[in-house]
């Protein structure tokens, strides 16, 4: 079993960036490249030196949104937090929900009955399904397609979110898992109508493929621009479709057999060169994968309470001990720790955010390009500020 | 995979001299996590990712976490000069006196990793390593050159407990400006005093508008 | 002056038009708000969706998004404001030509909102700029994003042109640049601006 060519790149450095020169004619020029930015999806800085076009330096500046998540988190109990977690990624807060309910479960050895399960998968895929199109729609955006591409994700997207609503009450910030289940039940009226959705996602799928897929301009921008090499991908804690883009087979539902997915058959989409096109084919392989899981879900969704009636919601005090969960959350491995000292509130309380350790490799990537290619190559890696800088 | 405790056992064998202790976990899950001397630490993360059977090549999760001072209470043997009246005439005697003292445990920073491989689809196997304590002895050797994940972490680590991590190639704050001297995510963090105004204070939020208040009484504090 | 009512809409059906000034003045203003293609936290999320096509804000004359403050009429202040990202802001607002204006959108931009514990939360945006619109919710819907534009309308169309209240730009007293906050050792330095925000009174 190969571990990725570790053993033979031994020379010390060698996970480093590489130091590139200026070329000796005209001046470098240093560029702030945010916090206010159109392209650097909300508060996010990148000091870049550039040589002409050339980025010979990168080096990213975070916490322009550290809102003290994890101080917050400490200072409350641990059902007061689940609301909280939603506006970690806010793309996605139903997998931030089940990574933290996860995480929870396994502090108090918490059982989850068979629907509430069901329902996670179903709500954690058409969650994957709206982060995967905003996001291949926002890279599309930065290619220089002004809105089109974004409206027609945005235009799935909403139907996905209508669904949300229907069941938790809000849009975005759904808070809707509970240590032990879901906090309510889904009607047959919204399985029919998810159903309905969900028959339609794969059209919609077809569509944007037809569209984008053999474009002339998404490939010249995207082919062996921002390149990943595997061995740095696994050293760097890269995780998602940012490291199964690079061609490492790695996918948390796979490994962890966490929740039910052991028992739903799909494929894990690879790259091949770790290239921004890689990136953008695998999140759109997942999209139809998420799809095959969504309709054997809803095929096989059994009925029963959603809640463990033995679960415990007031006086919530976990024993003394510590944990750690993690599931594949649509933008790579989204863990919770946590430390317990037998308090009601948890005594370290930390997320394991996928999108602030996927751009460790970012200076890596963008070194030699164009400056307009770091647009892009940053807008590959997605990334939510507000699970970046917490 | 292996137990903690044979992995404990490998450490042992293939580094000498690190000192390795198992700390376990008692929730259900049953984490137990392995507790490395700090002078050997890059030694034994260089030994996990490089063991062929472990290969833990994919460092996940780093964490910063804070012990304060533990005040002890114990009682203690002690030999006093007590005055006495021994057969009518007074004498200064030795005595053993029980009395309860406060011992003063120092607290500690430590920093947890989580590992998992890649290669060979296992983990977590957990490590952590403990500074002597909170105020001037607070370094810990870097495993960035080890496991690249940790570059931000480590740096996250330094800027919101104060860890000073050695060899890590890039040790400056991460989420708050440069100019910040203190580290908010330690248990003795003091927030700046800027409550003034609680349309709807209740719990914590009150407590801090009336203390806000309070010094604004005393005039310690503007408006 | 006023005209009549009854008058203009009598010599409307006849094809001519009478105004005022200050009503053309204001028709142009608030028709074509542009805002500021700057988002901060989860309401972007929102504010991108209300230009989208469901519910598309094209219909206000507001889908112009600039991406630099010196073409925009418009800051939406989209969620949290943090004190490392606060003289950030205020120097994009002092970067602003005037008339502008500002809609706090969410609890976050509002008073700190969820985080407003936290030591990096800055508790409320008006401590440094002074907000015309705030719109409550976490985050709020587009909806109330598309409220606020109508809100922030009015507001426009209900001004007078001299006279107290008049907008800013043509009042030669007020102020045209905000100080912006310096960071500090603890927090930021000044904790807000003594000209734009006062502690207000609370009456129990």
């Amino acid at each position: 079993m190969s571990s990725f060519g570790i053993k033979n790149e031994k020379l010390a450095g060698w996970n480093r960036p590489p130091v590139f020169e200026s070329d000796g004619e005209g001046e470098l020029l240093e560029v702030a490249m945010g916090p206010h930015h159109p392209s650097t999806h909300g508060v996010f800085r990148m000091d870049v030196v550039l040589d002409g076009e050339r980025v010979i330096k990168l080096k990213p500046v975070f916490g322009y949104l550290h809102r003290n998540h994890e101080q917050l988190g400490q200072t409350q109990s641990y059902l007061a937090n689940m609301p909280y977690t939603d506006r970690l990624d806010y793309f996605c807060s139903l997998t931030n929900n089940w990574a933290y309910a996860l995480a929870v479960e396994k502090l108090v050895g918490q059982e989850v009955p068979e629907r509430a399960e069901y329902l996670r998968v179903i709500l954690a895929e058409l969650t994957r399904v709206q982060n995967h199109a905003s996001t291949i729609g926002f890279l599309l955006q930065e290619m220089g397609a002004s809105g089109t591409p974004l409206m027609y994700a945005f235009r799935e997207r909403e139907k996905i979110l209508d669904l949300f609503e229907s069941l938790t009450g809000s849009r975005m910030m759904c808070n809707y898992m509970r240590f032990g289940g879901c906090r309510v039940d889904a009607s047959p009226a919204w399985i029919e109508a998810t159903r309905k959705v969900v028959a339609g996602l794969p059209a919609f799928v077809d569509e944007f493929e037809r569209f984008l897929m053999t474009n002339e301009i998404l490939m010249a921008r995207c082919q062996g621009i921002g390149v990943l090499r595997p061995d740095l991908a696994v050293n760097s804690g890269i995780s998602g479709p940012m490291l199964r883009a690079s061609g490492v087979n790695y996918d948390i539902r796979k490994v962890d057999h966490y929740g039910i997915y052991d028992r739903f058959k799909f494929r894990v989409p690879l790259g091949d060169h770790g290239d921004i096109y890689d990136r953008y084919m695998v999140r759109m392989l997942e999209m139809r994968e998420s799809i095959s899981i969504l309709n054997q879900a809803l095929k096989d969704l059994p009925a029963g309470p959603v809640m463990d009636p033995k679960a415990k919601i007031r006086n919530f005090r976990p024993k003394a001990g510590e944990s750690y969960g993690r599931i594949e959350a649509p933008k790579g491995e989204l863990g919770f720790y946590l430390i317990s000292d037998g308090s009601p509130n948890p005594y370290r309380y930390r997320v394991r955010p996928p999108s602030f350790i996927n751009l460790t490799v970012l200076e890596d990537m963008c070194l030699g390009s164009n400056v307009a290619d770091v647009v892009l190559i940053f807008g590959s890696v997605d990334i939510v500020l507000g699970e970046v800088d917490r | 995979m292996k137990s903690v405790e044979e992995i404990k056992a490998a450490i042992e064998t293939a580094v000498p001299g690190a000192a390795v202790t198992v700390i376990p976990n008692p929730a259900p899950n049953a984490q137990h996590s392995l507790l490395i001397g700090a002078q050997h630490g890059v030694a034994v993360a260089e030994f996990l990712r490089d063991n062929e059977e472990l290969a833990l090549d994919y460092l996940s999760n780093v964490t910063g976490v804070d012990y304060l001072d533990k005040e002890i209470p114990e009682k203690v043997k002690v030999t006093r000069q007590v005055s006495k009246t021994v057969d009518g005439v007074e004498q200064t005697v030795d005595e053993m006196v029980e009395e309860t003292r406060k011992r003063v445990e120092p607290g500690y920073l430590e920093a947890v990793y989580h590992l998992f491989s890649v290669a060979k689809k296992h983990g977590p196997v957990i490590i952590r390593m403990r500074t002597a304590n909170r105020t001037d002895q607070v370094e810990l050797p870097s495993l960035t050159p080890v496991w690249r994940g940790a570059e931000f972490q480590e740096r996250e680590i330094f800027d919101l407990f104060g860890i000073v991590f050695t060899g890590h190639p890039d040790l400056r704050r991460i989420l708050m400006w440069d100019e910040f001297k203190d580290h908010p995510m330690r248990r003795d963090y003091v927030e700046p005093d800027d409550f003034e105004y609680e349309p709807t204070a209740h719990d914590e939020v009150l407590k801090r508008a009336q203390e806000h208040k309070a010094k604004v009484a005393a005039g310690e504090a503007v408006q | 002056m006023a005209v009549d009512e009854k008058l203009k809409i009598e010599l409307g059906k006849q094809g001519v038009m009478v105004t005022t000034i200050q009503e053309l003045y204001n028709w142009g203003r608030r028709s074509s708000i542009w805002p500021m293609q700057f988002g901060l936290a989860c309401c972007a999320i929102e504010m991108i969706a209300t230009t989208m096509a469901r519910y598309d804000l094209a219909r206000f004359g507001s889908e112009v998004f600039r991406p630099s403050p010196r073409q925009a009429d418009l800051m939406i202040i989209s969620g949290t404001v943090t004190k490392k990202m606060a003289p950030q802001v205020v120097r994009l607002y002092n970067q602003m030509a005037e008339p502008r204006y500002v809609i706090a959108m969410g609890a976050c931009a509002i008073s700190g909102g969820p985080f407003k514990q936290g030591y990096n939360v800055l508790k409320g945006i008006d401590r440094y700029i002074p907000v015309d619109v705030h719109i409550p919710g976490c985050p709020p819907r587009p909806e109330a994003l598309i409220q606020a534009f109508m809100t922030l309308q009015k507001k426009i169309d209900e001004q007078h042109l001299t006279g107290e209240g008049r907008p800013r730009h043509l009042d030669e007293q007020a102020p045209g640049e905000f100080q912006v906050p310096e960071f500090g050792e603890h927090d930021l330095d000044p904790p807000s601006n003594p000209g734009t925000w006062t502690v207000p009174k609370i009456i129990q």
